[in-house]
């Protein structure tokens, strides 16, 4: 592996492989704050000419985390298609980025190729990649799958309701919720991030959302995101749910910071596939976000695109339903402006994909990051160019419990008329009936939650 | 299903929201939110993004005779990029405390500026001199107050180390959100100090007229800072 280049006269010499990976991202503070950033652009694109030059072959020998040494390494490496790998070993990431974007390679020859790549194969790809790319090369593939209903299918875009509430209050939740449903906001899951992480605050959210979803026979999911123990407790105790969720790490030392192993996650899946109530093969929902392991000082001196797909890595082998980054609500020591979480939207749902994943984006901010509501709207415009599987909404993007902003259930309905996407099918369906979607447009008499009050 | 929008729906439908903050009933032009709604978000991300990139009033200092000592945050970007900068004094800062402050006292008061400028500036009128009333209600006595501009939670151990307080309180803007932009934390530490942890600060947090009321938090702030001196401990390893 050659580590060193001249530049115009200038020599760029790089440590190892972590090193070059960190140094070819695009610009972002997490990077910085690490002390692992490039120190200059000419720097960063002697990086990237270097990493082009790289045989995935190398990429996997020189892996940043030995799996002696990292139990989400072992998970990444159990995970490859060694006949896949044995063909394209000997690529370049240069070759391999100009086959991605041959018009020839289709998504699902995309979906093949990355069975056989390791997550660091698929980071090293996307710090070559352009936007426009990223973009393109995402949209050629689809991922459907199933829990109680299936999503992901081309020209559709799907969407979390959010419904939280400050204080976990049934009666509240239920309101936003059925706006929600009235904008046609829903189809991927009904999903609250409970304020306190007792079972039986689960277990009563589980059971308020489920009971919508009977009484008006929604074609749906529901997911109540405590952690992982909690809602096993909330699930042995008879509560009914249709995902589990976890937040997911790049390291094994992130993921103790989660308070989660491979085990417990094992142990978990076991349970949602005997006892959940759903009848699909993808019973998970997992989230995950640059930056984590970082700010967990679990990093490892890797930088943060990498670390991004080692989650995703680590999140194939339980095959889940949806798994979606929350890009922006880190805060600006991780990505510090508009510019970096619209790239880092970009490359997450990218490299999601290349793995394999329905990947889904909540497409967000914080206060404190130098962005805005129109960068969201932007980036949810360049998602669903994407191919996005599902974003997230909230009424009129204001989480009044997490406190930061996401889409608004308007935005998903607009970016649905503009760019023809449609809901995921059984949800269309059951829209139509309903008379608040037709020919893919809201009807005159949406947008209002007064319908589903009983 | 039912048809929508008849009397009672909309009677029922306005004491569900009545349950929650969320910006719901907005309605719509075509799929976009009305303008008036439109603008009352942009307004509230206003403030929140003014009172982040904002600085506490000089007024609010001088009515409590508080002098400011500077964090090594250098400037707005680089105290947003750089969280740690926040977490240590520079060190001119650091020998005006030496110089201005009483050493060793029982309950050092800090205020900072931390997210929120606009969070200080809108409470403390209320939260200090109540926080005053309680330290003399507990017996206990407080050194020399002063703002730290640039502050994060973590300065407080630096503080520690310099004026080795028994018990310090730091009350600190928080990260704004849509519904109050001035919101104020109490973090409390006993015997503040390199290598604490978060597991040994205690926070009273969502201090402003709409959460916790900024009298009512001064009073509790100065029950905790007794029984963490009383039991000398903080944090988790508290019996409260």
């Amino acid at each position: 592996m050659k580590l060193r280049t001249t530049l115009r006269g200038k020599e760029y010499r790089f440590r190892d492989l972590t090193d070059l990976l960190a140094k070819a991202n695009e610009e972002r503070s997490g990077d910085a704050l690490a002390g692992i950033a490039a120190a200059d652009m000419t720097e960063r694109v002697a990086a990237k000419s270097l990493l082009a030059d790289c045989l995935l072959s190398e990429i996997r020998l020189h892996s940043p985390l030995p799996p002696e040494n990292d139990e989400v390494s072992r998970a990444i490496e159990e995970g490859i298609d060694e006949g896949t790998y044995a063909s394209i070993r000997g690529w370049s990431v240069a070759e391999l980025r100009e086959y991605v974007l041959r018009t020839e390679t289709d998504g699902s020859e995309l979906l093949r190729i990355g069975r056989g790549m390791t997550s660091e194969m698929i980071a090293a790809l996307c710090k070559l990649m352009s936007n426009l790319d990223l973009i393109q090369a995402a949209a050629k593939i689809e991922v459907i799958t199933t829990c109680r209903t299936s999503i992901g299918y081309r020209g559709t875009l799907s969407s979390r309701a959010q419904p939280n509430h400050p204080t976990d209050h049934a009666t509240g939740m239920k309101a936003s919720l059925f706006e929600a449903l009235a904008y046609g906001v829903g189809d991927a899951v009904i999903g609250i991030n409970p304020v306190g992480d007792a079972a039986e605050t689960i277990k009563s959210l589980l059971h308020a959302t489920r009971e919508v979803i009977a009484h008006w026979n929604i074609p749906t999911q529901n997911c109540v995101l405590g952690h992982v123990t909690t809602q096993m407790r909330a699930v042995q105790g008879g509560a009914p749910a249709d995902l589990l969720f976890q937040s997911l790490a790049g390291t094994e030392e992130g993921n103790r910071g989660f308070g989660i192993d491979l085990a417990l996650l094992r142990e978990a899946d076991a349970l949602i596939r005997s006892e959940g109530t759903a009848d699909g093969p993808n019973r998970w929902y997992f989230e995950t976000g640059q930056g984590s392991e970082l700010s967990a000082n679990a990093h490892h001196g890797i930088d943060q695109v990498t670390l991004e797909a080692r989650c995703y890595g680590l999140a194939r082998r339980f095959d889940p339903f949806i798994v979606n980054t929350v890009v922006g609500f880190i805060g600006p020591e991780y990505l510090y402006d508009s510019k970096q979480v619209i790239r880092a939207g970009l490359e997450d749902h990218f490299m999601g994909k290349m793995h394999g994943l329905p990947m889904g984006v909540d497409v967000c901010y914080t206060n404190h990051m130098k962005a805005d509501q129109n960068d969201m709207e932007a980036l949810g415009v360049l998602l669903a160019t994407a191919g996005v599987n599902f974003v997230i909404g909230v009424p009129m993007a204001d989480d009044c419990m997490l406190n930061y902003q996401s889409l608004s259930y308007h935005d998903i309905a607009t970016i649905r008329e503009t760019l023809g996407k449609r809901p995921a099918p059984a949800f269309e369906t059951w829209l139509e009936e309903a008379g608040i979607l037709a020919g893919g447009r809201l009807t005159a008499a949406a947008g209002d939650a007064r319908r589903f009050i009983y | 299903m039912k048809e929508t929008g008849d009397g009672q729906g909309t009677d029922r439908f306005r004491a569900w929201m009545s349950h929650t903050p969320a910006r719901l009933d907005v309605g719509r032009a075509g799929t976009r939110p009305p303008t008036k709604d439109m603008l009352r978000f942009r307004l509230d991300h206003a403030a929140a993004v003014d009172a982040v990139y904002g600085e506490v009033k000089p007024e609010t200092l001088d009515e409590f005779g508080l002098f400011s000592a500077d964090t090594q945050y250098r400037d707005k970007e680089h105290y947003l990029k750089y969280p740690g900068s926040g977490r240590l004094l520079t060190e001119e800062s650091a020998r005006m405390l030496a110089d201005r402050c009483v050493s060793a006292p029982q309950v050092q008061i800090v205020v900072s500026d931390g997210l929120s400028g606009r969070a200080i500036d809108d409470n403390l009128a209320d939260v200090l001199p109540a926080l005053r009333d309680a330290l003399a209600v507990n017996g206990l006595a407080e050194g020399t107050a002063f703002f730290v501009r640039g502050g994060r939670v973590g300065v407080m151990d630096d503080i520690g180390r310099l004026l080795k307080p028994e018990a310090l309180v730091l009350l600190i803007g928080e990260r704004p959100g849509l519904v109050t932009a001035a919101s104020m934390s109490a973090y409390m530490c006993y015997r503040p100090g390199p290598g604490r942890r978060d597991s040994d600060r205690m926070v009273i947090s969502n201090i402003h007229p709409g959460g916790t009321p900024p009298v009512e938090a001064g009073a509790h702030i100065g029950t905790l800072l007794r029984k963490m001196i009383e039991q000398q401990a903080s944090g988790v390893k508290l019996d409260v």
